[in-house]
């Protein structure tokens, strides 16, 4: 039993330890984890399909080929209509909010754990640490699922547009056409909902989760949810 | 001269709440020594909470000042709280605070991680701290799957892993029935006699006057009288007598 000697300083924990008790935990609460990625990967399920669908519509105008619905609508002069802009940054919008809230959600119902850890030694640093590890994974696996799922979604609306030449004309890859706007391509859009998924699943987790973790350990275990 | 552990100096505790202002603490002077068992008593409401947050180094207080073995609370870093918190204290609450991911044995083996001990010296730990608690066979049980009294079991060996000298218990009896309660007190006076830790314990309790060495009454923020062993034991002896 120490008595007397000076209070020394708190160590860091090994990064593997931190690994461990994350992982430890996102299976534990698997239930619970599935809800909160499932969160995840209908916002970027949603933002791919919109964002492929419309990189499909562009790819097979630029190819001559008119969708049946598209021809009568009005159309910009780069060939992406303001409906699709405006569908683009609405599932953007529906994709932030949605992610951020079931982050935010599942890090609230975890403040009496962030206080307890406290009371047993955690630093601050630590508890971000875990935040961030859980989330980035989650935020990763829950995208990657999405995406597919989105653009699986807009191959099958294409189909039903477009029939068979979808496949003749797939934007696959990033393209420049002369006279019109640069393409990115499927699979940079979906590396792009990966990315964006990863990236607000890890701003809305780790921002509370830092958060609690600077209260007092009393106030943060005072919360209940 | 004795050994003082805690000693608060005018210690005052404010919560805002909007425009009011509660005062939960409003000047609270005590010294406690190495190896006691001190009770915090008095109605609800009266502070003992906070008082035991301002002793646990779970909160900062308003005003005043906290010495644990003779070091100012105020001027340590957010490491040495941490390493504090760490080593030096044993958290006991009401409603456990088990971590619910983790196993009672994952649970005892917590503060050890953060104390950098080595995966197999906690382990050993961890399974005498268990086996001491009279949860040998519930080790890797998650605490949604034990009973009231078990989890503040795991609670106690876990406030027990990195050899606290100080062992702060926030009413850990009131959400157990009578006999359960009884062992629980039990035990942590075992700590308190058998390893010299000092225990500091809120509580309605009257089961644990007569394992106190002092009770302090708290009322309205304020320490309304301390009294000790023998005054203690001359009234529980009264409240026996009037049983007869
Ligand atoms: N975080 C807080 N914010 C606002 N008021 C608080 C807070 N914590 C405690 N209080 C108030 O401070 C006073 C003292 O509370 P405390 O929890 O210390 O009482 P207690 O003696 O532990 O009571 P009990 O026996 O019911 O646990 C109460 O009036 C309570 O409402
Ligand atoms: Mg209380």
């Amino acid at each position: 039993m120490q008595q007397r000697t000076p209070i020394e300083e708190q160590i860091d924990l090994p990064f593997i330890e931190s690994l461990r008790i994350s992982f430890q935990s996102l299976k534990i609460r698997f239930g619970r984890s599935i809800i909160t990625t499932a969160g995840i990967t209908l916002g970027i399920a949603f933002l791919v399909s919109v964002w492929t669908n419309n990189e499909i519509g562009v790819a097979l105008q630029e190819s001559g080929r008119q969708s049946t619905i598209n021809t009568f609508e009005e159309t910009t002069e780069q060939g992406i209509s303001t409906k699709d802009i405006w569908l683009i940054v609405m599932s953007l919008i529906v994709c932030v909010v949605g992610i951020a809230n079931s982050m935010l959600m599942a890090v609230t119902e975890r403040f009496r754990e962030i206080g307890t850890m406290k009371c047993l030694g955690a630093l601050d640093g630590f508890v971000v640490r875990l935040f961030l590890l859980e989330s980035g994974f989650q935020g990763f696996s829950g995208a990657l699922i999405g995406a597919l799922i989105g653009t699986l979604g807009a191959v099958l609306l294409g189909l039903k547009d477009y029939g068979l030449d979808l496949f003749f004309y797939f934007p696959l890859l990033p393209a420049q056409p002369e006279n019109g706007p640069m393409q990115l391509g499927v699979i940079i859009v979906i590396l792009l909902g990966c990315i964006l998924g990863m990236i607000l699943a890890v701003i809305g987790s780790s921002f509370p989760a830092w958060r609690a973790a600077k209260l007092p350990p009393a106030e943060a275990m005072r919360t209940e949810v | 001269m004795n050994d003082i552990v805690v000693k608060t100096e005018d210690v005052v505790k404010e919560y805002r709440m909007g425009s009011n202002i509660l005062r939960a603490l409003d000047g609270i002077n005590i010294e406690i020594e190495r190896g006691e068992y001190i009770s915090l008593m008095g109605p609800s409401g009266s502070g003992k909470s906070t008082l035991f947050n301002m002793i646990g180094a779970l909160d900062r207080p308003t005003e005043g000042q906290v010495y644990i073995d003779g070091q100012n609370m105020s001027q340590l870093s957010q490491r040495q709280i941490a390493a504090f918190r760490c080593h030096r204290v044993g958290y006991i609450f009401q409603s456990y605070n088990l971590l619910h991911v983790r196993s009672a044995h994952g649970n005892v083996t917590l503060p050890m991680i953060f104390a950098g001990i080595s995966e197999k010296e906690r382990n050993q730990k961890a399974e005498k701290l268990l086996d001491m608690v009279g949860l040998g066979d519930r080790m890797y049980h998650l605490p949604d799957e034990l009973s009231g009294g078990q989890r503040q079991r795991v609670a106690i060996a876990r406030a027990l892993a990195n050899d606290p000298s100080i062992v702060l218990a926030d009413e850990p009896t009131a959400n157990l029935d009578t006999i359960t309660g009884r062992e629980i007190i039990d035990l942590i006076k075992r700590l308190n006699t058998e390893q010299g830790v000092t225990v500091i314990s809120a509580t309605h309790d009257l089961k644990m006057l007569d394992v106190s060495d002092r009770i302090v009454d708290i009322r309205d923020g304020l320490v309304e009288r301390i009294r000790n062993r023998d005054e203690i034991e001359i009234e529980v002896g009264e409240v026996g007598g009037e049983g007869e």
